[in-house]
């Protein structure tokens, strides 16, 4: 008598879940690895609002509280380095001969690509929380519930979008080596916005680069709450950048995949 | 040859290899050079309307203002940087070779720390011609340049010492590389981004008596206004200070090393 195969989607969900708890217990068993990605983003807000604080005094900054204004941008730096330690980690794997193997396990090629993405973007939640809470200690204003869930939601697709990107790179290059750009590419992609201060007060060329910039819009969706209200025409220009980087990031990642060969 | 020739080669070829490292080694070059020259453009179009608050220091822009600052990190992340190569050397087993070899000891640190330096000499050339390209003026002309250039090799001299002592004490690249944060701390807690009475607290309190800023300083004032002999004397006395900490360290730390092998 043969067994009935389990249905394919049933399978590649178990495929995705147990690459996602294979990161998860990294971060348990070495959980030293973790602090980097938590440290950084809340040396930047610490640091950032000691510095950059008295801003706020400029004509034309949209609030009196620069811990708010710069907190969700540390939240997506925490996202951006969570996402390219992905990268790091898949390029570690390939070095290691980990990724041959799944390579020639029957699982398609997008489940081994979406278990690395997804494990980053819910990872990403654990220093967009950390930076969160010492913001709300230093006195940084409570966003409402609707612009803390989106900013949330914001947090986790940017660290969706930086692990494909990084996931890209480690396919291409294949080394650990390609680290530097993957952390430096999300960096800058991150900061070429009204990172700092608001449109209206940043040099002329960086409001131009800032106003083409896909993560302006995804930034500006995130700190809506925490700055004014929150309104649907802040909100879905964030998702459709976010949503069109994925689909360019993951389909170029993908194509990585497709390409290498055991 | 005499004795103090032949140290002398020994630290040239180390520094050498030093610097041959750096280059071949993204990882290793890309704190020193790409990430700053990011932040560098990232703050300068980003908060270059803070000179318009009151209290700014008179300065032609806000890039001629940052320079310094830019110098500075690049500077201390040229010391960690060697400070990881030197940790992986001794993780590898190169510094045990060098230990066995006919060779003074100091040399074998001497060697990674004017590897250091030189970077340091890079990242303040890098900087200065970056501000040159973009329109700052240097208000001390040559001699304010050449001033600025001095203070951050020593500096990175003086850094990449207690760089070296922690890899020699620890023998471990991820130890090292785990004060890439600390590293940050002291320069976000010093006047290297912003002046210090624009700071908040307590950022503020602690900019002002951190060394650091003593240094930023130092190499910010020929860039902006002149050499001013004052600052300078200071910011030569912190890196005085840093270094004479960083010999009794790596001193110290060698003495470790050499001991449990």
């Amino acid at each position: 008598m043969e067994l009935a195969a389990a249905p394919a989607w049933r399978t590649n969900l178990a495929t995705i879940a147990a690459l996602m708890a294979r990161a998860k217990n990294e971060l348990v068993r070495v959980p030293g690895a973790a602090i980097p990605g938590v440290l950084a983003p809340t040396i930047f807000f610490l640091g950032l609002n000691g510095v950059f604080g008295a801003l706020t005094q400029l004509q034309g900054f949209e609030t009196g509280s620069y811990e708010s204004f710069i907190v969700p941008v540390s939240m997506l730096q925490g996202a951006g380095f969570t996402g390219a330690a992905a990268g790091v980690n898949l390029a570690r794997d390939y070095e290691q001969g980990w990724v041959d193997r799944l390579l020639v396990s029957p699982a398609p090629r997008w489940v081994l690509l979406a278990g690395n993405v997804l494990a980053a973007s819910a990872r990403s939640l654990i220093p967009a929380t950390f930076v969160l809470v010492i913001a709300f200690v230093i006195g940084a204003e409570w966003p409402g519930l609707d612009g803390l869930v989106i900013c949330y939601l914001m947090v986790a697709a940017t660290a969706a979008v930086a692990a494909c990107w990084g996931s890209m790179l480690a396919l291409r290059f294949k080394s650990q080596s390609a680290a530097p750009l993957m952390q430096a590419g999300m960096m800058a992609l991150i900061l070429f916005t009204p990172a700092y201060a608001p449109l209206a007060l940043l040099q002329p060329w960086l409001e131009k680069v800032a106003n083409v910039n896909p993560l302006t819009n995804v930034l500006e969706a995130a700190r809506q709450g925490f700055v004014g209200s929150v309104t649907w025409a802040d909100t879905w220009p964030g998702f459709v950048a976010l949503a069109g980087l994925l689909a360019l990031l993951g389909s170029l990642a993908l194509r990585e995949m497709r390409r290498t060969n055991v | 040859m005499s004795d103090l020739a032949k140290s002398a080669r020994v630290v040239r070829a180390l520094g050498a290899r030093s610097i041959r490292q750096t280059f071949r080694r993204p990882q290793l070059l890309a704190p020193i050079v790409v990430f700053p020259t990011l932040l560098l453009a990232i703050q300068t179009g980003g908060a270059g309307a803070s000179i318009e608050l009151p209290g700014f220091p008179p300065v032609q822009s806000f890039l001629q203002f940052m320079l310094a600052g830019s110098m500075m990190q690049s500077m201390m992340l040229a010391g960690n940087s060697g400070g990881i190569a030197f940790a992986v050397d001794i993780e590898m087993g190169f510094t045990d070779r060098l230990f066995a070899a006919p060779i003074p000891r100091f040399a074998i640190v001497l060697g990674r720390l004017a590897g250091t330096a030189a970077l340091g000499l890079f990242a303040s050339l890098w900087f200065l011609a970056i501000g040159l390209v973009f329109g700052a003026e240097i208000e001390g002309g040559v001699p304010g340049a050449l001033l600025a250039i001095v203070l951050i090799t020593a500096s990175a001299l003086a850094v990449g010492g207690i760089g070296a002592a922690i890899a020699l004490r620890t023998g471990s690249a991820s130890v090292v590389q785990g004060l890439f944060p600390l590293v940050l701390v002291v320069l976000f807690l010093s006047s290297a981004f912003f002046p210090q009475e624009l700071m908040i607290e307590p950022a503020k309190t602690i900019a002002k008596y951190n060394p650091l800023s003593f240094i930023v300083e130092g190499v910010r004032e020929p860039i902006i206004s002149g050499i001013d002999a004052t600052q300078t004397l200071e910011a030569v006395a912190a890196i005085a200070g840093i270094v004479i900490l960083g010999l009794v360290l790596s001193s110290r730390a060698l003495k470790h090393r050499l001991r449990v092998g």
